[in-house]
């Protein structure tokens, strides 16, 4: 007597799963953040050196710092920048997706600091004496561009110029240790490395400064943006850097996906082949597994990148396992000469430890991966995990109840074949 | 299409002389070659610049190489690739400039139309990040070790884990011989099959364990080779499914994936032909040489007891 309520079940299972994947994974898709090898960008690790000697670079420094580069990156626009600090000295930037390499590369590592010196290279204000988000462009009577900065202290100001009255005060970009305005004044001014030096005939009490150079309008710009930004409280050494262009980026997404597409097709093809109608179920719970894990990645605001993709693939691997054990049980139970029903309990009870056990030791090494791991190598250790637990899911408990839904409607008994057992297999009791 | 195994004679245990001796042979050779040609370090390793290039027409190495001339830059290697020849890849010992990669950046959006992938490494990075992998490996055996000596006993634990390192040693030996490069995505790959073998020899020794749950009374080493190669047999069409499932997932990476992911792909395969050898050749027949001999031992110290 077949049960058909339970093979009703089974369809209607089948087809809500199949309407919520359809009408959403579109949407699923498109909201998933691209790491910036799969849609360009650039990716810099600094390390953080003290501008001053003696400076100490502790956590509070490193936080300053993320904050001034995220202002920075601020001034070019980026959508969802990733600033991140690594280990006790180092930090982070990922910037995906963005236009202009170049200009963001030069804004981010600028220093920024500006410096007021007297001719024997004397300090006599720095960036930290200008007011924050001050600095604008202005123009010359002759159309000049200049750039105009606030400073914190009017009677500051009237001191600096009272102590370098009659002489020139020196104004500094990224002033270094042994620069020289006795030598960088002799060279033709292109080659400068200070920005300008203008005479000071009398005392000024005055916030207002104007930096009179022979700026083109964009470097007056940039110079505005880079100050407004804040000065780095520190130094930053390029310790590895990464870019990638946009049209490679999209050119590798495409042929990854690709290869994907291939690679689960041929699992899926060989799954129905070998394990026939047990073969079906796989296929639905490993096509409902892709989904779902695509689902938590979005829901975790992971970032999908090469590898990721790849230990997706690598998952559906997994997920397949995890089936296969289970198949291979209720194969051997049935050819004992079990019948369908108990095949199929006993063969689910004794795989999931099995699967248990394989599953912890895997999830075991992808931790390690994860703690020890720099960020490409965490990204795939994190989709590997979700990858493990997702398959759990739906291979073990996904895959038992489409299938006990058609064993327990008593339509599959004494049909080994679709199973993938001869009868000539199957021992006599 | 059907694999049977439950009737067949199948042998594995009498010949694990043979593979122990073809186990040790590979890792000599592996040791050799690894301290002679040594591995091709890719500039994830050591301190250099790589440079991605993409155009729109076929490139030949001079092309590029004068592309770069025009800019004042000579690469210390050029290598072309794609179906058309129309991507290249040109690496820098020594980490180029700042000012060098925007001019470079320029000078090929120009003439090409495609942002070129630019990545720097220094040398520290490179130190550290091998150095992360030695240790995620150690680090992830002694987990394993502790989670398989609760779950089953130690002795599955240490042949487990003579596997995994049997697997990573073969994956860096044929690197050592093929000279791929070897490259970030490359740990990703060597730590995947770690986990992959973990998972291969752990189902096999579920297995064993089961069976030896069944028998009576385990009296040396004929019983415990029964056993062994009873599970051997039952777990084979598992192993063989499994593994030739996630084998075509790495093969289509490897053949449709593209440059980026290409190594990491070679080494998934190698890894995975390596991963189910070692469970079923070396891990079990490890696990039962090493079980027989303590089998005896407590044999004789209860026969001294008794005495």
């Amino acid at each position: 007597m077949v049960k058909k309520g339970r093979i009703a079940a089974f369809f209607l299972i089948v087809a809500l799963l199949a309407g919520l994947v359809a009408t959403t994974v579109m949407d699923v898709a498109k909201e998933i953040k691209l790491g910036l090898d799969l849609q360009g960008g650039f990716e810099v690790l600094y390390e953080v050196h003290p501008a001053h000697e003696g400076d100490v670079i502790d956590d509070e420094v490193l936080k300053s710092t993320v904050t001034a580069l995220n202002q920075r990156i601020n001034v070019i626009g980026v959508s969802e920048p990733n600033v991140a600090i690594e280990g006790e000295n180092r930090i982070r930037v990922q910037l995906a997706g963005i236009e202009d390499q170049q200009a963001a590369r030069e804004l981010l590592s600028t220093e920024a600091q500006l410096s007021f010196r007297d001719v024997n290279d004397n300090l006599m204000l720095d960036g930290a004496d200008l007011k924050q988000g001050g600095a604008n462009v202005t123009f010359s009577e002759t159309n000049q561009p200049w750039v105009a900065v606030t400073l914190n202290s009017a009677s500051q100001f009237a001191d600096v110029t009272r102590q370098v009255l009659g002489s020139q005060l020196v104004i500094w970009m990224d002033y270094e240790e042994g620069d020289s305005f006795m030598e960088e004044v002799l060279k033709p001014e292109s080659e400068r490395k200070f920005i300008s030096a203008p005479s000071v005939d009398e005392v000024l009490n005055t916030t207002n400064v104007v930096i009179r150079g022979t700026f083109t309008l964009e470097e007056a710009q940039f110079l505005a943006d880079v100050l407004n930004a804040g000065s780095l409280p520190v130094k930053l050494e390029e310790m590895y850097s990464n870019s990638v262009g946009a049209a490679l980026g999209e050119k590798a997404m495409e042929m990854t996906i690709y290869a994907g597409f291939i690679g689960v097709a041929l699992i899926f093809l060989y799954m129905l082949i070998y394990y026939r109608f047990m073969g079906i179920i796989a296929v639905i719970t490993l096509s409902f597994y892709i989904y779902l894990v695509l689902v938590i990645f979005n829901w975790m605001n992971a970032v999908l990148t090469l590898p990721g993709i790849a230990a997706l693939i690598l998952g559906v691997g997994m997920a397949v396992d995890a089936n296969i054990i289970t198949y291979e049980r209720i194969k051997d139970e049935l050819r004992t000469g079990k019948t369908t029903m108990s095949a199929f309990k006993a063969g689910s009870r004794r795989s999931l430890s099995t699967i248990l056990d394989a599953n912890i030791t895997t999830i075991l090494a992808a931790s390690v991966l994860f703690y020890f791991g720099t960020m490409a190598v965490q990204g795939f250790a994190v989709m590997l995990i979700v990858s493990i637990l997702t398959s759990f899911l739906t291979a073990v408990y996904g895959s038992r109840l489409l299938l006990g839904l058609w064993v327990n409607s008593r339509a599959l008994n004494k049909k080994p074949r679709l199973f993938g057992v001869k009868e000539s297999e199957i021992s006599e009791l | 299409m059907n694999f049977n195994f439950g009737n067949s004679n199948l042998d594995f245990v009498k010949h694990r002389k043979k593979f122990f001796l073809f186990s040790s042979l590979l890792v000599i050779i592996g040791a050799i070659l690894l301290s002679t040609i040594g591995l091709n370090l890719g500039i994830d390793f050591e301190s250099g610049t790589k440079i991605e290039l993409l155009s729109s027409e076929t490139l030949t190495t001079d092309r590029v190489n004068e592309e770069f001339a025009s800019i004042g830059l000579t690469p210390d290697s050029v290598l072309l690739a794609g179906d058309r020849s129309e991507m290249a890849y040109a690496s820098f010992i020594g980490v180029l400039s700042q000012e060098d990669i925007i001019a470079v950046q320029r000078h090929f959006h120009a003439s090409f139309g495609a942002e070129p992938n630019i990545s720097t490494v220094t040398p520290t990075v490179g130190r550290e990040l091998a150095r992360n992998a030695f240790y995620s490996v150690i680090f992830a055996s002694i987990g394993i070790v502790i989670y398989v000596t609760i779950r089953f006993e130690l002795l599955y634990g240490v042949a487990a884990i003579v596997a995994l390192l049997h697997d990573a040693f073969f994956i860096l030996t044929v690197f050592s011989i093929t000279q791929m490069e070897v490259n970030l995505p490359f740990i990703a790959a060597v730590l995947t099959i770690v986990g992959y073998s973990i998972n291969d020899t752990i189902v096999t020794f579920d297995r064993i364990r089961e069976n030896m749950s069944y028998e009576k009374k385990i009296r040396g080493f004929e019983d415990l080779a029964r056993v062994v190669n009873k599970s051997l047999v039952q777990t084979l069409a598992r192993s063989i499914n499994t593994v030739l499932t996630v084998v075509f997932a790495a093969a289509a990476l490897l053949l449709f994936g593209g440059e980026a992911i290409r190594t990491f792909a070679f080494a998934l395969l190698v890894g995975l032909v390596a991963g189910t050898y070692s469970s079923l050749f070396i891990a079990a027949q490890l696990w039962l040489v090493w079980k027989s001999k303590s089998l005896e031992k407590n044999r004789f110290k209860t026969a001294e007891n008794e005495a």
